[in-house]
C-alpha cells in the first residue's frame, strides 16, 4: 500500500505505524457527566466498517507526522490522506 | 454411513461407488428452535454439540457461502493449550482434551497429530516468563516442560542457536500440542451434525435480525425470514458487520493475518516451532510443505489478502531462526480476517438483545479453540449459563475492567 503523504508524496505503508479509527482524536471530556461510560466506549468500542474507513497513521520512519488516511477496508484502496492536525475533528 | 477401515476396504473392492454426499443440502424451514449464524468451524461445532451433548432438536446453521469457507480453511492448523491467564488456560486445555477424542466422536479423520510445540526463548527474562507459563499450564494438567539448549540441539539441530543478536537459550515444549487437518475438522463436525438432524443451509446470508420488544424472534436472510427464539452468531472476522444489524457495536477490529506455505520438502521439522524474538512460527505439513506465519498486517481489513512488507518481515524472522529454509520456494500465501478483540481474548456470551448470543473475538487463535468454542457456545445456548471454562469470556468485561490480556498491551488490537 502506498500512502499519499500531503508533504512527502507517495510513501510505502511500511514506514507508518497504524493506530486505528480517526474518531480516536475525539477524546471525551473527563470532567463531564457520564465520563466513565463515554471513556469505555472511546477505549473499547469501534465501528469497524467494511468499506470506507478514516484512520490514523503515524509516519514513524519518516517525518513523524500523524495522518488521517481514508481507505477502503474491503479493497485496501487508499482514497486520500491529510495531516491530522489540519484535518481537524474526524 | 459410518466410516471405518472395513468400509474403505469394501469400497476399494467395489469401485468406490458407494460413497455418498457427506451431508444433505436442505432448504430452510420457516422456524427452528435454535439458529446458528455462520457455518465455519465454530458454528458447525456448536451445532454438533447442541445436538449430541445437549440433546437439542430443530437446529439450523446458516452459512453465507459454503461450509468451512472462512477462517477454518485459512489458518496454520496449530492446536495447543499453552496459555497463561486463569481466564484462558482452562478453556484451551478443555479444547485440547476435546481434540484428543474428536475423531472418534465425529467419526471423521481430522488428522489430529500431537507432534508438540516448542516456544523458544532467547534471554533470561524470557526463560522466567516461560517457566511461569509452564507452571500455569501444569495447573490445568496441560503438561509442559522447559528444554535446555542441549536438549534442543538434539531435537531441532537445524536452528540458528548462536545467532549473535538472539541466541537460542532453550524452549518451552508442550508435547500434546500439534496440528490438525483444518478443513477435515469442519467437514467432520458438519457431517456429524447433519447425521444428528441439524439443517446445514448454505448460500443463505443473514441480512438482519427480527427483534421485537428487545427479544430476538429470528433472522432475515437472502432465502426469506426464518424464526427461532434463540440465535447464536459465530462469524468471527465479520462479527462487527453482522452484529451491527442487531444494533450492537463491538470491542473488535477486523484485521488481516497472512500465512504461507512452501513447496513440499522431505520431513525435517518435527513439530511446531515458534521464534521468541520475532513473530514467526512454523510447522511442516504431512504433504511436506513448510507452513508458517507471523504478525497480522496491523490495519483494519476485510480483504482476505495482505501486503508484501509482512511477508518480508516473516521471511526475515524465519531466516534468523532457521537459515536452512532460505532456499525453499514459496508456493502459496493467503490471508484471513481476524476478529481482533480489545484484550486479545474471545467473547462467548449473551448480548443485550434477549435470545441473541455471540461467539466472537478469536483474534488469530480461533482454530485451536474450535472444539471448546463449539462446546461452550452450545452449553450457553442450551442452558443459558456459561460453560465452567468460559465464564471469563463476557461481552461486558471491558466496561467492568475484567479484561483478559495475555500480552498486557492494552486496548490496541493490532498489538495482540
Amino acid at each position: 500500500m502506498l500512502i499519499p503523504h500531503p508533504l512527502l508524496g507517495p510513501r510505502d505503508a511500511s514506514e507508518f505505524t497504524y493506530l486505528g479509527d480517526a474518531s480516536l482524536m475525539n477524546r471525551p471530556d473527563g470532567m463531564a457527566d457520564g465520563a466513565e461510560a463515554a471513556f469505555c466506549e472511546y477505549v473499547f468500542l469501534r465501528d469497524n466498517p467494511a468499506g470506507v474507513h478514516r484512520e490514523l497513521w503515524f509516519h514513524e520512519h519518516g517525518d513523524r507526522s500523524w495522518l488521517i488516511v481514508t481507505r477502503n477496508t474491503l479493497t485496501h484502496e487508499v482514497l486520500g490522506a491529510e495531516l491530522a492536525h489540519k484535518g481537524g475533528q474526524a | 454411513m459410518r466410516f471405518s477401515g472395513f468400509r474403505v476396504l469394501q469400497q476399494a473392492l467395489t469401485g468406490h461407488k458407494g460413497w455418498g454426499a457427506l451431508w444433505r443440502d436442505p432448504a430452510p424451514k420457516p422456524a427452528y428452535d435454535i439458529i446458528i449464524v455462520g457455518g465455519g468451524g465454530h458454528g458447525l461445532a456448536t451445532a454438533f454439540y447442541l445436538a449430541k451433548t445437549f440433546g437439542q432438536a430443530r437446529i439450523a446453521v446458516l452459512e453465507k457461502g459454503w461450509l468451512g469457507s472462512g477462517n477454518i480453511g485459512r489458518n496454520t492448523t496449530i492446536i495447543r493449550s499453552n496459555y497463561l491467564l486463569p481466564g484462558n488456560q482452562p478453556f484451551y486445555e478443555f479444547s485440547m482434551k476435546l481434540w484428543e477424542t474428536l475423531e472418534q466422536e465425529v467419526n471423521f479423520n481430522a488428522m489430529v497429530s500431537q507432534r508438540s510445540i516448542i516456544n523458544l526463548f532467547h534471554s533470561d527474562g524470557q526463560r522466567d516468563a516461560y517457566r511461569r507459563r509452564g507452571n500455569a499450564m501444569h495447573l490445568t494438567g496441560a503438561g509442559g516442560e522447559l528444554l535446555s539448549q542441549d536438549q534442543l540441539r538434539e531435537i531441532v539441530p537445524f536452528l540458528n542457536f548462536d545467532n549473535a543478536r538472539f541466541p537460542i537459550k532453550g524452549g518451552l515444549r508442550q508435547s500434546r500440542a500439534g496440528t490438525a487437518r483444518h478443513d477435515g475438522v469442519a467437514w467432520g463436525y458438519a457431517r456429524a451434525a447433519d447425521q444428528l438432524g441439524v439443517d446445514l443451509i448454505q448460500h443463505c446470508e443473514v441480512t438482519g435480525f427480527l427483534i421485537e420488544g428487545g427479544r430476538v424472534q429470528g433472522v432475515q436472510t437472502t432465502r426469506g425470514d426464518i424464526r427461532a427464539p434463540k440465535v447464536g452468531v459465530a462469524v468471527a472476522g465479520s462479527s462487527s458487520r453482522v452484529m451491527e444489524r442487531a444494533g450492537l457495536r463491538l470491542p473488535i477490529e477486523s484485521h488481516v493475518l497472512q500465512a504461507f506455505v512452501s513447496e513440499g520438502l522431505k520431513p525435517n521439522i518435527p513439530g511446531v516451532i515458534t521464534f521468541g524474538a520475532g513473530h514467526f512460527y512454523i510447522s511442516q505439513s504431512d504433504k511436506g510443505g513448510l507452513v508458517f506465519g507471523g504478525d497480522i498486517d496491523g490495519y483494519n481489513s476485510y480483504a482476505q489478502r495482505g501486503n508484501l512488507d509482512v511477508l518480508q518481515d516473516v521471511a526475515q524472522g524465519g531466516m534468523a531462526l532457521m537459515p536452512m529454509i532460505g532456499r525453499a520456494r514459496l508456493l502459496r500465501s493467503w490471508g484471513g480476517i481476524m476478529d481482533m478483540s480489545m484484550d486479545g481474548s474471545p467473547i462467548i456470551d449473551r448480548t443485550p438483545v434477549e435470545g441473541l448470543y455471540l461467539n466472537a473475538g478469536w483474534c488469530y487463535g480461533g482454530f485451536k479453540a474450535t472444539p471448546a468454542s463449539g462446546y461452550a457456545f452450545a452449553h450457553l445456548l442450551a442452558t443459558d449459563r456459561p460453560h465452567e471454562t468460559a465464564t471469563a469470556y463476557r461481552l461486558d468485561r471491558f466496561h467492568r475492567g475484567y479484561v483478559i490480556d495475555e500480552k498486557g498491551v492494552g486496548a490496541q488490537p493490532n498489538l495482540h
